[in-house]
Order: C-alpha cells, then sequence, then structure tokens
C-alpha cells in the first residue's frame, strides 16, 4: 500500500489532541501532498471538548461540546474508526490491528491515546455508586445514578475534581463533598493561602470540604454508602465520583516494545518520536521533558509540532508554560510561571483579602528586577499582564508590590504593557507581538481597537488582551506625540480637571469671566455646558443666574427635558419614593390640569410629560406650593435615591432603608457632576432597590451599612464595589461626601462613576486608600468642599418661580405670549403622546 | 452681498433688544414665521435664522447654544446637536443640511428682521 506520493498516516485515539492533530496536518497539507488518513477511537462518539465537560450537567448536551461532526471527517477524507480500539501494533510489518479486526498499515503512527482516571486501589472501589469523571459516558452514569442520591462526594481536590464537585451541585444534590488527601485543595497548582481562600469561596457556595484526609475503604453493602478514613472518621454518602489524577494510556505503547516510563507516560524526545521513529506520541500520553502535560493547550501545541514534521517542516516541542488561569464554579484561579519558589531564592509579596475572597502572590527575584511566578485566586484581572512580564522578564518597577496593588498614588507603575520587549506575544489566539502592534499604530496609522482587529487580528479570539492592546495603541500614540492631552475644546487649553483648579482658586462665577482669563474665542456647545457644570460644583449659585443661563444644556436652560416635539417633561422630587396620598393628589390634579402624561419613571417617581415651554412656571408654581421641589430630572446631577421598603414594614428588613434614602437624597439633591449620579438603600443583603447598580449604594446589615460605589446602568453595565463594610451611618455619608467629591473634581467630562474608576490608575484599591485610608491627606478638604455645596442648596424652581426676570425667559416667542403653534399630539391608550418625528 | 440683500427685503420689528438675552437666542413670530434671534453680544453681533431645524423638523434653533468655531459663529440645535454657522446656515456636522438666514438690523433698542 505504501507508494512515494501517498503517505499513509494512523492516528489511535480520536480525542481532543488526536482530533485537534488531524486538523493542523489538513490545514498545513500544501496540494502537493497527498495523505491517506486513519483514524481510530476507542469511544463510541467523535472527538468533544473535554475541558468543558462539567457544562454537560449545566445544560449542554453532547451535540454541543462536538469539536467536529462526523460529516466533517468524511468530507476532508478521513477513514473513521468509533468504539473500536487498537488492540495490536505490528511494527515490523508497520500495520495496526483493532478490536473489530481492521488491519490498517501506516508510514507513521501517532499515538494520542490520552489518559485515563487514577484509581487508587481502596478496598470497596468497586461498589456500585462509584464512578470516575472522564467522558461523557461517565457523566451519563453519574446522571442517572444521582436521581436517586442525596449525598454525593468527590474524591480529589484538584482541578477536576472541583469540575466534578460543581457536577454534583448542578445535579441537585443535598450535599456536596469534596475529600483531598493533600492538606490544601488544588496542591498543584494554588499555596496554601490561596487555597483557604478558595475554600472560603467553594464553601459559600454550599460545598464541603474536607481537607488532609486518606480514605481507608469505601463502606456498605452491594452499593456505597459511606466513606471510612484512617483518623477513623465516617463520612456518608450515596455516591462518590473518583477525580484523584491521571494515568497516561501506555499499555498499548508497552505491548508494542515502546519504551514508556515506570510511572506511565510513553517517552518521547523533542520530535515527540517515541522509540521508534516512525511513531510519534502525542497529548497526555507522552512523557515530555521527564513530564506529562496534562493540559489541553500543550496538547495542542504537540500536534502542531507533529503535524509540521509529517508534512516536511522543521519544529521541536519545548519545555511548555504550565501557567494557567480558569474559572472555578465563579471564582477566578490562576497561577504562572513558578508559583512556588520560596525565600531564599526569591522574595515573595502576598496580599490577602479575606472579605472579598481575592488571594495574590508574586515571586521576584532576589535582586527586585524580574518576576518568578505568582498565584491569583478570586480576581485574576491582572493575569495577562503579570504573564507577560514573567516571561518576558521585563524590568519591575522599584515597588514591585505596584503589579498586584496598583499604584497607589504618585508615580504610576513603571511596567506597564509599555514596557514590555517588542517580541512579548499581547494576543495568542493570534500570536500578535507586541512590535508588531506597535508597528500598525505608528507606521500603518491603525489607531482604534477596530482597525487593529481588522489589520492584524489582534484581539479576535478570546479577548482577554483587549485592555493591554489598548493601552498599547494609546502608550504608542503617546510615544508619538499624536495624542497630546485631553483638552476641553478649542476655546480651552485645559482638561477637565485643570480648569476646575484654575476657576476654584480664580472664584471665578460667571462664564463670561472663565473664558476671558483661562480661554479663548467665543466658547460652544462643548466648553459651554462644562463650564456650568464646573460652576455649579464649585459654588451650587442658581444655574440660570448671571450669564449662566445662557451656557447649560437645553435641558438646564429651561429647568426641564426637551422631549420630541419640543415641550418639556417635569419631574417632581420624591425622595425615596416615599410620597403621600395627599401629594399624589397634587400630581394628578396638576396632569389633569395641564393635559399632561404621566409615567412612573425607573427611579421612583412620577415624569410630567408633554408641558409647553410657556406653562412651566405655573406648573411649578403649583407644585411648589404643596410642599415639592425640584427633582433635578434634566441635570447632570444627583437625580433619585431608591428605596425599598425596609424594617418598618418589611418582614426580612434589618434597617430603616427608606429613611436613610430619605436623608441621603436630601443631602445630595441638587448637586451637580460630571455626569448624572443615582444611588439606592436596601434594608437588607436580599437588595430590592438594587443598589449595586447605582453610583453609589447602600445595602443594610446587622450591625449597620455596606458601602458600594461605581456601578452604574449606562450602555455597558457594571456592578458597584464594596468601599466599606458595616458602618454607621455618620461614617456612610462622610465617605460618601468624599467619594462624590472626589469624584467631582477628577472625572472627565461626561464620565459616569463606573468609567471614571475603570480609567483610574490603581482602581478600587487606589480609590480606597484616597476615600477611606485619606492618603492623600484631602479628605477634610473633600467633606467640607461637600459641606458648603449643601449649606448653600436652595430649589432652583423656587427660585424661577418667585424671581418675574427669570420667569420671562419661559416664553417661546419673545413677541408674542402664545405657545408653539407647530406643537401637535396623538392619542395612545387614553392619553397623549408626542406626534412621531416627520 | 450686504447690499444687495438688504435691497430685496423688507423688514419687520421684531422685539426689544432686551427680549434676546445677552450670548443667547430667541424666538419672534414674524408673518406667521418662527425666527431664531441671536444676540451674540461677546462679539457685538446679531444674528437671524430659521427657527426650525432642518433634521427633524423641530421648532428649537432658538433655544441653541452659540458658539464659534475657528472664528466662524454657530448655533447648536438642541435635539441633536446639529451645529449651524450663523453666517451661511450651513450645517457644520452634516453637509446635507441647511437652514435660512436673515439679516439683522438694531434700531434705537429695537430689533428688525429682513425677510
Amino acid at each position: 500500500m505504501n507508494t512515494i506520493s501517498n503517505t499513509h498516516i494512523v492516528v489511535i485515539g480520536n480525542g481532543m489532541v488526536g482530533y485537534k492533530f488531524c486538523e493542523k496536518l489538513l490545514a498545513k497539507k500544501k496540494s502537493d501532498q497527498q495523505i491517506t488518513l486513519t483514524l481510530f477511537g476507542e469511544e463510541p462518539r467523535v472527538a468533544y471538548d473535554r475541558v468543558h465537560l462539567s457544562e454537560y450537567f449545566a445544560g449542554k448536551t453532547a451535540d454541543d461540546l462536538t469539536l467536529a461532526t462526523p460529516d466533517w471527517y468524511a468530507d476532508n477524507g478521513i477513514r473513521l474508526f468509533l468504539s473500536d480500539p487498537v488492540v495490536d501494533i505490528d511494527r515490523e510489518e508497520k500495520l495496526v490491528r483493532s478490536h473489530h479486526g481492521h488491519i490498517v498499515y501506516y508510514d507513521y503512527l501517532i499515538m494520542a491515546t490520552g489518559s485515563g482516571a487514577f484509581v487508587p486501589s481502596i478496598p470497596g472501589v468497586e461498589k456500585d455508586g462509584v464512578f470516575v469523571y472522564r467522558t461523557i459516558e461517565d457523566l451519563e452514569l453519574i446522571q442517572s445514578y444521582a436521581r436517586k442520591a442525596k449525598k454525593g462526594a468527590v474524591l480529589g481536590g484538584g482541578l477536576l475534581g472541583l469540575e466534578a464537585a460543581k457536577a454534583l451541585l448542578d445535579l441537585g444534590l443535598q450535599e456536596a463533598h469534596v475529600v483531598e488527601f493533600a492538606s490544601r485543595l488544588m496542591p498543584r497548582q494554588i499555596d496554601e493561602a490561596g487555597s483557604r481562600i478558595l475554600q472560603n469561596q467553594l464553601e459559600s457556595l454550599g460545598l464541603q470540604i474536607h481537607l488532609a484526609k486518606s480514605t481507608q475503604e469505601i463502606v456498605g453493602g452491594d452499593c456505597i454508602e459511606g466513606m471510612q478514613f484512617n483518623d477513623n472518621s465516617l463520612l456518608d454518602v450515596d455516591m462518590l465520583v473518583i477525580s484523584a489524577g491521571i494515568r497516561p494510556r501506555d499499555e498499548l505503547a508497552k505491548i508494542a516494545g515502546l519504551e514508556t516510563h515506570p510511572r506511565g507516560g510513553i517517552v518521547v524526545n523533542n520530535q515527540l518520536q517515541t522509540s521508534d521513529p516512525s511513531i510519534f506520541a502525542i497529548g497526555e500520553c507522552a512523557l515530555a521533558h521527564h513530564m506529562i502535560y496534562g493540559l489541553i493547550a500543550p496538547g495542542y501545541e504537540m500536534a502542531e509540532v507533529v503535524a509540521t514534521l509529517l508534512l516536511g517542516g522543521e519544529k521541536e516541542f519545548m519545555p511548555f508554560d504550565m501557567s494557567t488561569k480558569l474559572k472555578l464554579i465563579g471564582t477566578d484561579v490562576a497561577s504562572f510561571g513558578d508559583p512556588f519558589i520560596e525565600e531564599p531564592a526569591c522574595k515573595t509579596i502576598r496580599y490577602e483579602n479575606k472579605a472579598k475572597g481575592v488571594y495574590k502572590r508574586i515571586n521576584v527575584s532576589q535582586d527586585g528586577k524580574t518576576l518568578l511566578g505568582g498565584i491569583l485566586v478570586g480576581d485574576a484581572e491582572q493575569y495577562n499582564m503579570l504573564l507577560q512580564t514573567c516571561k518576558s522578564k521585563t524590568i519591575l518597577p522599584p515597588d514591585s508590590e505596584d503589579l498586584i496593588l496598583g499604584s497607589r498614588g504618585g508615580e504610576e507603575a513603571g511596567a506597564g504593557v509599555m514596557g514590555f520587549p517588542d517580541d512579548a506575544l499581547i494576543c495568542s489566539c493570534e500570536a500578535v507581538t507586541k512590535g508588531m502592534i506597535c508597528h500598525e499604530v505608528s507606521e500603518k496609522g491603525n489607531h482604534t481597537m477596530d482597525a487593529l482587529k481588522k489589520s492584524c487580528k489582534a484581539g479576535t479570539g478570546c479577548g482577554g488582551c483587549v485592555p493591554m492592546v489598548k493601552d498599547i495603541i494609546s502608550g504608542v500614540m503617546k510615544q508619538n506625540g499624536i495624542y497630546v492631552r485631553n483638552v476641553v475644546c478649542e476655546h480651552f487649553d485645559y482638561s477637565r480637571q485643570e480648569l476646575l483648579d484654575l476657576v476654584k482658586m480664580n472664584g471665578a462665577k460667571t462664564y463670561g469671566a472663565v473664558l476671558n482669563e483661562f480661554g479663548k474665542g467665543d466658547g460652544c456647545e462643548v466648553c459651554k455646558p462644562l463650564v456650568a457644570s464646573l460652576l455649579a460644583s464649585l459654588w451650587n449659585e442658581n444655574i440660570l443666574q448671571k450669564d449662566r443661563a445662557m451656557i447649560q444644556d437645553s435641558n438646564d436652560r429651561y429647568l426641564a427635558n426637551i422631549q420630541k416635539g419640543g415641550t418639556y417633561s417635569v419631574v417632581p422630587r420624591i425622595p425615596g419614593g416615599e410620597i403621600t396620598p395627599e401629594k399624589l393628589i397634587i400630581i394628578g390634579q396638576v396632569a389633569q390640569q395641564y393635559n399632561l402624561y404621566t409615567k412612573i419613571t425607573g427611579g421612583q417617581r412620577i415624569d410630567l410629560f408633554g408641558a409647553h415651554l410657556n406653562d412651566l412656571p405655573d406648573i411649578w408654581e403649583q407644585l411648589i406650593d404643596a410642599g415639592f421641589e425640584s427633582g433635578h430630572a434634566y441635570g447632570k446631577s444627583l437625580r433619585t435615591v431608591k428605596s425599598c421598603v425596609g424594617s418598618t414594614w418589611c418582614r426580612f428588613g434589618v434597617q430603616d432603608s427608606v429613611t436613610f434614602a430619605i436623608e441621603v437624597e436630601d443631602r445630595y439633591k441638587g448637586l451637580r457632576s460630571p455626569h448624572k449620579l443615582k444611588s439606592a438603600v436596601s434594608g437588607c443583603v436580599r437588595e430590592c432597590a438594587e443598589a449595586q447598580s447605582k453610583d453609589f449604594g447602600i445595602i443594610a446589615t446587622e450591625k449597620g451599612w455596606n458601602l458600594y460605589v461605581c456601578g452604574n446602568g449606562g450602555s455597558k453595565p457594571q456592578h458597584a464595589q464594596l468601599l466599606a463594610t458595616d458602618v454607621d451611618k455618620e461614617t456612610c455619608l462622610k465617605l460618601i461626601d468624599r467619594f462624590l467629591m472626589f469624584y467631582i473634581k477628577t472625572a472627565d467630562p461626561l464620565t459616569r462613576t463606573a468609567t471614571w474608576l475603570n480609567k483610574m490608575e490603581g482602581g478600587m484599591s487606589y480609590l480606597k486608600a484616597v476615600v477611606v485610608d485619606d492618603v492623600l491627606g484631602i479628605a477634610e478638604e473633600l467633606e467640607y468642599d461637600m459641606q458648603k455645596l449643601i449649606d448653600v442648596y436652595q430649589c432652583e424652581w423656587k427660585e424661577v418661580v418667585q424671581n418675574p426676570e427669570l420667569r420671562k425667559r419661559f416664553s417661546h416667542f419673545v413677541n408674542a405670549p402664545v405657545k408653539d403653534p407647530s406643537i401637535a399630539f396623538e392619542t395612545m391608550r387614553d392619553q397623549k403622546r408626542a406626534k412621531e418625528w416627520a | 452681498m450686504e447690499t444687495q440683500t438688504q435691497n430685496a427685503v423688507t423688514w419687520h420689528i421684531a422685539c426689544h433688544v432686551n427680549d434676546i438675552p445677552e450670548d443667547g437666542g430667541g424666538c419672534a413670530l414674524i408673518d406667521g414665521k418662527q425666527i431664531a434671534i441671536f444676540n451674540f453680544a461677546r462679539r457685538g453681533e446679531w444674528y437671524a435664522t430659521d427657527n426650525q431645524c432642518p433634521h427633524r423638523q423641530q421648532m428649537a434653533v432658538s433655544r441653541g447654544m452659540i458658539g464659534s468655531h475657528e472664528g466662524e459663529p454657530k448655533v447648536a440645535c438642541p435635539f441633536h446637536k446639529k451645529t449651524f454657522s450663523l453666517q451661511s446656515g450651513q450645517c457644520l456636522n452634516d453637509d446635507s443640511y441647511k437652514i435660512n438666514t436673515f439679516p439683522v438690523m438694531v434700531k434705537e433698542n429695537l430689533v428688525y428682521i429682513g425677510i
């Protein structure tokens, strides 16, 4: 069968790596290269994604997990034998014989037999209800047995074991236990401290974890009833999944006389050749560089190496980096480089936050110059950056702790992505280096993420590198002087923050004064509202007085939101969403009198739409007489503080959330800021007020209040993050004072709190350091500035209603006392609506 | 050009100068037509345009913010921030729109619009 023009390749094993080898070989093959591929698989189905096996229990089907359909094999001319393991290799004749008797000759034989579950020899492992966790068939057995089981355990607290434990939770068992022989979870990836944090997180999800337990016997009759440990303790379970490690499938290689390792694995050289040069071994059955690589990435790399070699190329399998990042039952776990190296061989820096379930460890060389490795649990956002810093041996900044803590004031940490060498791999999916990206940005003019995705595919795979790519873009542009400064507009050569400081020192209170002193030209629709916001945030004087009315955005100019058709909407303040029946009636009467459309808003207030400009002062006069105030729904300012009903009525409430919400709303009402602000107060952990979706949110605890900041909706929703725990009301308000004032002073225009935080060097830990720990020593000033604004608050609608000069401006025509005749409405569900755009 | 325009128009009294706020605008009803009038006090200039923005046919140009772009006086419609040159009426951020402009004359504290 062997001809010169056609190479016969036989692959044993249709797992992920065996499949990947076929895929790569076909993709690399040139049109003049003739190959006949035969693939034997032991399992009844085609290759599937074993890495995400546990998702089978979370609702994925076997089809979802399939890597390629049976048609794919046929279409590509692959002869595929399923449920038909190879039982014999004749190396003299160069042929294999399968279980079903198929005989196939080969020029090259690829062993991708993978691994099986390692089952320790414990008495009782043969009992019913004891499973391994390796194939879809295993999962089907587990699934069907779990229907009658209540308590399940997993033997083994490694990566796979924890995946299996998640599966037990997903299957709805009442108790799910993890039993680990070592004194910590995931002993191959993380250290004691990291394991403790991970354990806390998993326990909070309902897993019960037993460490340093050696199982002596599996007890019961025909079926498992419990596990007996050598410390004489007993755990009652009615099913057990063994996930105590893997055992390379090298039995066929042994029969064929290939060299294997006494502890398992087919020995291969750097070309992944076995002791027979015509036979290669790849994946978890191969022992390369004295180890079994039990991860998918090195398996794929092995497939790549052999596919290249067989097509006449050159490639070696190098010792593979075993750094990993994964999400285990919702918790990030990552390790990179040498995670375990100890002093004195290195200097170790650890950060641990039990409350948030975060642990970070980095190992730095003795001279402090390079990163040797590390561990991240609970927050692995910096993984890509750290991995690159470690791999490329980037020189570290003097304060290497900044790598995991973020810079805390002062100079920014020096080892950003711009410190990487040009050959540092940024996008590992598409193999794009930093140098390639720099070239695209500075030589080809691709300045946006979208442009780069098109030009070099960076960031198009998993997307994990996108933040780094963005940093490189702005870094290169800065270096090239393209990006100068975030100045306001052509009329002001300052950033918002610079201008705020200047105006504060100068004491200017009108736009004219600010423009004369610090700007040029006549201003525009960008700088006018920005200066208006600064003046309001600094002095809190009525925004329509002096020359300020004309610099307000149109909503602020008429203290109402302009709507489709040119009418305005009216939103009276209803602090905390609490309102008396009398006040509700007033709103109803006003709406009837002026024929307004009424709707409940998302912030627990009532919006009245369709008011003519000319009617606004009269409408507000009635509302103010009834005790209402402006709701500032038109301003970049504090909008509402939403609340749940809290402990006054709710049987679950632990604190009076309504009272606190009213206090908070009354304190900050009218406060103008770079973007609109929303808040909420929840009376217990059930969080009915959705405080964690607000710019600042408060949740009652048994002992006080938890304060969350920098969450919001907007186009990209983001949850608020915990700033302080169990604080009393007074402290809570003090922290909010500081937080809001710091935001007002430093945020770019129209930047929401979440975006502001995302852009902040050092992120949440820096914000906390400023607001809670006062590392900048500005807390007192921030509180003072806030108190000043609160002290001079006036309802701006009340001022307008009482001031004939201001009131006069609320008129559509300057020369006729009539309303805009062009305004028209339509009817919908018994109310009116704006006429559709023409 | 100014002479030509002035020759062809009829002057209408629109309002008193104090009716239009400094560095702001107001709308006058002239012959059943809505005209936006701007008192660009910072430049000592007056301008008048259509009050209707051609983008969404909204009667709101007079409520827009005025300013300049590289020296050219302009107004931004409050609805979607289309900006128009106060001199030519050309939309500066969307070539497909243009508004009419009208000559303005101020005499004895009264504002006259030429149509």
